[in-house]
C-alpha cells in the first residue's frame, strides 16, 4: 500500500500519551507521524483530510488475539491455537498456525486495530510463542510480522491447564501447575548453563568441543528468562498472580503482563510495584469460577493505583470495538470517583499495549517519528455510535469506511453470500 | 416443612409491601414510553400500587406521591432479557450444578418436557448484577439438553422477590441450524423429520387422554406431548435457532404449512437476505447484532447491518442474547443503531418487542397505564456505553442498587495497609 503525505485537519486529537488537542491537525509523511499542531501544511503531492467534528487517535493495539489461530469458520480443521499434547510446549510458535484469510482481521481493521499480538491458547502451562503482527491483509504471516518486535511467550495460570491435563497425566491442581512452571524454568536455566559453558570453552579455544544440541522448547524458555522474549501470562485470580510474582522472583525473569487479570484490582498496588501490566476486559465475568469476582471498575482501579492497565479482547468480536471497552471502563471508573481523562484512558488502547509488547519506540502514540498508525473516528470514540472511518498503517490508508469498493475481502468470503458487504 | 412455612410467610410479607407501596412520581425526565404516547419531554410518570398510572407532560399536583427528581435524565421501561439462562446458572463451567444444561433421561425423548420453572433461583448473584443495570425481567431457558428441544422456558421478574415467575412454560426452544443437526442425528435430514414427527404427534394428541393406562404408540413421551400441545395450538411460542437463509426459508415454509404456530427465529444471522418473507409471514426475531463473522458455514452472510435491514423490512427485532452479561444488551442495541437500526427500534428491541413476542405486552415492555411499573432512570441515552442506570424500579419498588460486584468494588476501592481486606465491609 502506498504511503502518501496526509494532513488531517480540524480534528480532536488524542496523542495516546495523555495529550488532547482540539481543532488541530496531524501530519503524516513517509509513513511516520511528523507533527500535531494548528498551522501545519501538506506538500503539494499530499492530501488533506478535513476531520471537522471527528477524532484522531493512535491505532488500537490488541495484546491478546487468536485471529488466524482460531479463525472463523471454527471446527477442528481450524483449531490451531492450543498444542494440547503436553503441558509445556514452549517450542511451538503461534505464527506457524496463523491463517491470514480469517475474516476477523478485516473486521478488526474496521474497528481501528492496527497491530495485535496473536497468542497460543491457554490450555498449557507454557503454550508457546506469540507473535506481534500488523493488521495488513496478507497472503502469508511473513508479510504481517511487525519488524523487530520481540516474541511473546504465552503461559497460563489456573483452571485451564489443570482441566485439560487433569485426565491426561497432570497437572490436575493449581499446585501441580506451579510445579510445572518451576520445573520448566529450572530446565531452561540448566540448558542455558550448558550453552554458556560451551561459549566460554569455545572462546578459550578448548579442543574437541561438542556443540550442544538445540532444544526448541528450552531455547524459547531460556530466551524468556533473559528477557529477550516477553512473558504474557493468562491469570485471573489475585492469589494466582501473587504466586506467579513469587515464581518470577525465584527465577529472576519478568512477566510483561497478566492477561484477563479480572482480580487485578485486589492487588493493584503490588502489580504497580512489580511493574507488571494487566490486560483486561471491561466487564466479562462469571463464565468460570476464577472469573467470578470480575468487576467493571477493574481497569480504572488498576490505572488509579499507577499500575499499567491495558484493554484487551481475546475475542474476534471484542477486538472490533475495543474503544467501547475502554469507554465503559472509563465511565464506570468516573462513577466510582476515579476521574481519568479520556486522553489518559487512551493509553489502555495503544501506548500501554505497545509497551508490553516492546514496540513503544515504533508505535502506540502520535509522537514525532513514530509509525503513522492512525485512526480517524466519525465522532468521540468513547461513544457507541462512533465508527472508525479511516485507518492508516505506516501512513497508508488501509481502511476507508466511506469507500466500500476499497474494503479488503478475505479469500474465504469471496464468492460467498454477502461478499464485499458492509460487515 | 419448616422451610415451606418460612417461604410462604416471606411471600405474604412481600405481597403486603407491594399493596402498601408508596405512590411514586418520577418528575422531569425525557420519557420513552414505548407506547403510542411516544417520547415525552419533561414528563411525569405516575406509579400507583406497583403499576403505571400515567405518563404526562409537565408536573401536576402530586399530593400523596413520593417524588423522584429526574430532571435531565432519561426514563425507559425496564429492559427485558430476550434470551437468557438467568436464575439457572451461577458459574457454568467446572463449578458444580448448572441447571441450564442437562443429560439424557428417559422422561423425555426430545427435551420438550423439561421445565425451568422449578429451577429458578431468584437469589443468584446474576440477578442483582443485571437488575441494577436496568434489566428488570427476562426470558430464561436451558442452553443445552443434547436433544431436539431445549425445554420449556419461563418469563421471570428480576425483582428481589421469592416468587420470580411471571409465566412458566412460556416458550419452547429448538435449534435447526448446524448445531441442531450436530445434536440430532448429525444431519438436517434427520433433524427436520424429528421436528415434524414431534409436532405431528402433539397435534394428533390434542383432546386425547394420555394417562398411563391409555394406549400410546407415538415416538414421544407423554411428558413431551403435554409440553408440545400448547406449541402446536399456537398458545406458546416456538423459538427456532436458524441462521443461514436456506434454514430460515425452511422455517418460513413450516409456518406456511402450519400457520397456527407462533414461531420466533433466534440468531437469524442471514435473516436480512429473507427479510421481506419474514415480515410477510409475521415472524419476529431475537438476534445478536454484533455477530458478524462466518463462525460456521450456516453464517456466511453475517453482518452488523442485519438488525437494521430486518427492521427496515418490517420484521420485529429483539436484542439480548446473554446471561452473565445481559446488561450489555443495550450496548448490542447501540451497535445495531450505529449500523443502521433506528434508535427507536433499538430501544424497542430491548423492551416492547420482547414483550410482544412472548405475549406479555399487556403487562410489560412499555410505560402504559395499568402495566407493571418496571422503570429505569438513566443518566442519559441508555444505548450509550458511557451512560448508566441510576435508579431502577421493579413493580413500582425502588431496587437496592447494590450487587456482589458493587460490594467487591467498594471493598477494594481504597486498598488498606493497616488491616487485611477481608475485614473491610463496604
Amino acid at each position: 500500500m502506498a504511503s502518501i503525505s496526509v494532513l488531517i485537519t480540524n480534528a480532536t486529537v488524542l496523542d495516546g500519551i495523555g495529550g488532547v488537542f482540539t481543532d488541530s491537525s496531524v501530519l503524516l509523511q513517509n509513513g511516520k507521524v511528523v507533527a500535531i499542531g494548528k498551522d501545519l501544511s501538506v506538500p503539494d503531492d499530499g492530501v488533506t483530510v478535513d476531520a471537522k467534528g471527528k477524532w484522531v487517535t493512535p491505532g488500537i493495539i490488541d495484546v491478546h488475539s487468536h485471529l488466524g489461530v482460531y479463525p472463523a469458520p471454527g471446527g477442528t480443521a481450524h483449531s490451531d491455537g492450543n498444542e494440547a499434547t503436553n503441558p509445556v510446549t514452549a517450542e511451538v510458535w503461534a505464527e506457524h498456525s496463523i491463517w491470514p484469510q480469517d475474516a476477523g482481521f478485516q473486521r478488526a481493521l474496521a474497528g481501528g486495530v492496527t497491530v495485535m499480538q496473536i497468542l497460543p491458547g491457554s490450555a498449557n502451562l507454557v503454550g508457546g510463542r506469540g507473535v506481534t503482527v500488523k493488521n495488513l491483509p496478507s497472503a502469508t504471516v511473513q508479510d504481517m510480522k511487525f519488524p523487530d518486535a520481540p516474541y511473546g511467550m504465552k503461559m497460563a495460570c489456573g483452571e485451564n491447564p489443570k482441566r485439560v491435563y487433569g485426565t491426561k497425566g497432570g497437572p490436575s491442581t493449581r499446585m501441580g501447575n506451579v510445579a510445572g512452571y518451576r520445573q520448566a524454568w529450572a530446565d531452561a536455566q540448566n540448558y542455558q548453563r550448558t550453552w554458556d559453558k560451551y561459549y566460554v570453552d569455545h572462546k578459550a579455544g578448548k579442543k574437541d568441543l561438542k556443540v550442544p544440541k538445540r532444544d526448541l522448547k528450552l531455547e524459547t524458555l531460556a530466551l524468556a528468562l533473559k528477557g529477550e522474549i516477553l512473558v504474557h501470562m493468562h491469570c485471573y485470580r489475585a492469589d494466582d498472580m501473587g504466586t506467579m510474582l513469587d515464581v518470577m522472583k525465584e527465577f529472576n525473569y519478568k512477566i510483561a503482563a497478566f492477561h484477563h487479570a479480572v482480580e487485578s484490582y485486589k492487588i493493584a498496588d503490588q502489580l504497580a510495584q512489580a511493574g507488571v501490566c494487566s490486560a483486561m476486559w471491561a466487564d466479562w465475568w462469571g463464565f468460570k469460577l476464577e472469573a467470578y469476582d470480575g468487576i467493571q471498575e477493574n481497569i480504572p482501579m488498576v490505572h488509579a493505583a499507577k499500575a499499567c492497565a491495558i484493554v484487551h479482547s481475546d475475542s474476534d468480536l471484542g477486538i472490533q470495538r475495543l474503544n467501547q471497552e475502554a469507554a465503559k471502563a472509563w465511565a464506570n471508573g468516573r462513577r466510582a470517583g476515579i476521574n481519568i481523562s479520556q486522553a489518559d484512558a487512551w493509553q489502555w488502547l495503544s501506548a500501554n499495549p505497545a509497551k508490553s509488547l516492546g514496540i513503544f519506540e515504533q508505535t502506540g502514540s502520535l509522537e514525532k517519528g513514530k509509525n503513522a498508525d492512525v485512526v480517524i473516528w466519525s465522532a468521540d470514540p468513547f461513544s457507541t455510535y462512533a465508527q472508525a472511518e479511516h485507518v492508516y498503517l505506516d501512513g497508508a490508508l488501509i481502511y476507508d469506511r466511506n469507500d466500500p469498493a476499497s474494503w479488503p475481502v478475505s479469500d474465504f468470503e469471496l464468492g460467498q453470500p454477502g461478499e464485499g458487504d458492509s460487515k | 416443612m419448616n422451610k415451606l412455612i418460612k417461604y410462604s410467610f416471606l411471600g405474604s410479607m412481600l405481597l403486603t409491601q407491594v399493596v402498601d407501596a408508596k405512590n411514586v412520581a418520577i418528575v422531569g425526565a425525557k420519557v420513552h414510553t414505548m407506547s403510542s404516547q411516544g417520547t415525552v419531554d419533561n414528563a411525569t410518570v405516575l406509579i400507583k400500587d406497583g403499576k403505571i398510572q400515567s405518563v404526562m407532560e409537565g408536573e401536576p399536583a402530586l399530593a400523596g406521591y413520593e417524588i423522584i427528581d429526574a430532571k435531565g435524565k432519561v426514563v425507559t421501561p425496564g429492559l427485558i432479557g430476550a434470551s437468557t439462562s438467568l436464575g439457572l446458572v451461577d458459574v457454568g463451567f467446572s463449578a458444580g450444578t448448572n441447571d441450564s444444561n442437562s443429560s439424557l433421561t428417559s422422561i423425555s425423548k426430545t427435551g420438550a418436557a423439561f421445565d425451568v420453572s422449578y429451577a429458578i433461583n431468584p437469589e443468584s448473584s446474576l440477578m442483582a448484577i443485571a437488575r441494577i443495570e436496568g434489566v428488570t425481567s427476562a426470558a430464561t431457558s436451558m442452553g443445552r439438553t443434547g436433544q431436539l428441544f431445549n425445554g420449556q422456558g419461563a418469563l421471570i421478574s428480576l425483582g428481589d422477590s421469592s416468587d420470580p415467575i411471571i409465566q412458566g412454560r412460556a416458550f419452547i426452544s429448538t435449534r435447526l441450524g448446524n448445531n441442531g443437526a450436530d445434536t440430532v442425528g448429525g444431519s438436517r435430514s434427520v433433524l427436520w423429520v424429528s421436528l415434524e414427527t414431534a409436532l405431528a404427534e402433539a397435534k394428533f394428541a390434542i383432546g386425547k387422554s394420555l394417562t398411563p393406562i391409555d394406549e400410546w404408540h407415538g415416538e414421544l413421551s407423554r411428558a413431551d406431548i403435554a409440553a408440545l400441545i400448547p406449541v402446536v395450538k399456537g398458545e406458546v411460542p416456538l423459538l427456532v435457532d436458524a441462521r443461514r437463509a436456506a434454514d430460515i426459508r425452511q422455517v418460513i415454509a413450516l409456518k406456511q404449512r402450519q400457520p397456527q404456530l407462533n414461531i420466533v427465529i433466534t440468531y437469524a444471522t442471514e435473516g436480512w437476505r429473507v427479510a421481506k418473507e419474514l415480515a410477510d409471514n409475521n415472524i419476529p426475531v431475537i438476534l445478536d447484532p454484533e455477530a458478524n463473522l462466518p463462525f460456521g458455514f450456516d453464517q456466511l452472510g453475517s453482518t452488523l447491518e442485519n438488525a437494521g435491514r430486518l427492521a427496515a423490512a418490517g420484521v420485529e427485532v429483539s436484542i439480548g442474547m446473554e446471561t452473565h452479561n445481559i446488561r450489555l444488551a443495550r450496548q448490542h442495541a447501540g451497535n445495531a443503531v450505529a449500523n443502521g437500526l433506528s434508535w427507536d427500534q433499538g430501544l424497542a428491541a430491548l423492551t416492547i418487542n420482547v414483550a410482544k413476542l412472548y405475549g406479555i405486552d399487556d403487562k410489560l415492555g412499555s410505560l402504559d397505564s395499568g402495566k407493571i411499573a418496571d422503570v429505569v432512570i438513566w443518566s442519559g441515552d441508555p444505548l450509550e456505553v458511557t451512560e448508566a442506570a441510576e435508579l431502577v424500579l421493579i413493580s413500582g419498588e425502588k431496587v437496592d442498587m447494590h450487587s456482589r460486584q458493587s460490594k467487591l468494588r467498594d471493598r477494594y476501592l481504597k486498598l488498606q495497609t493497616d488491616k487485611p481486606m477481608q475485614y473491610v465491609r463496604p
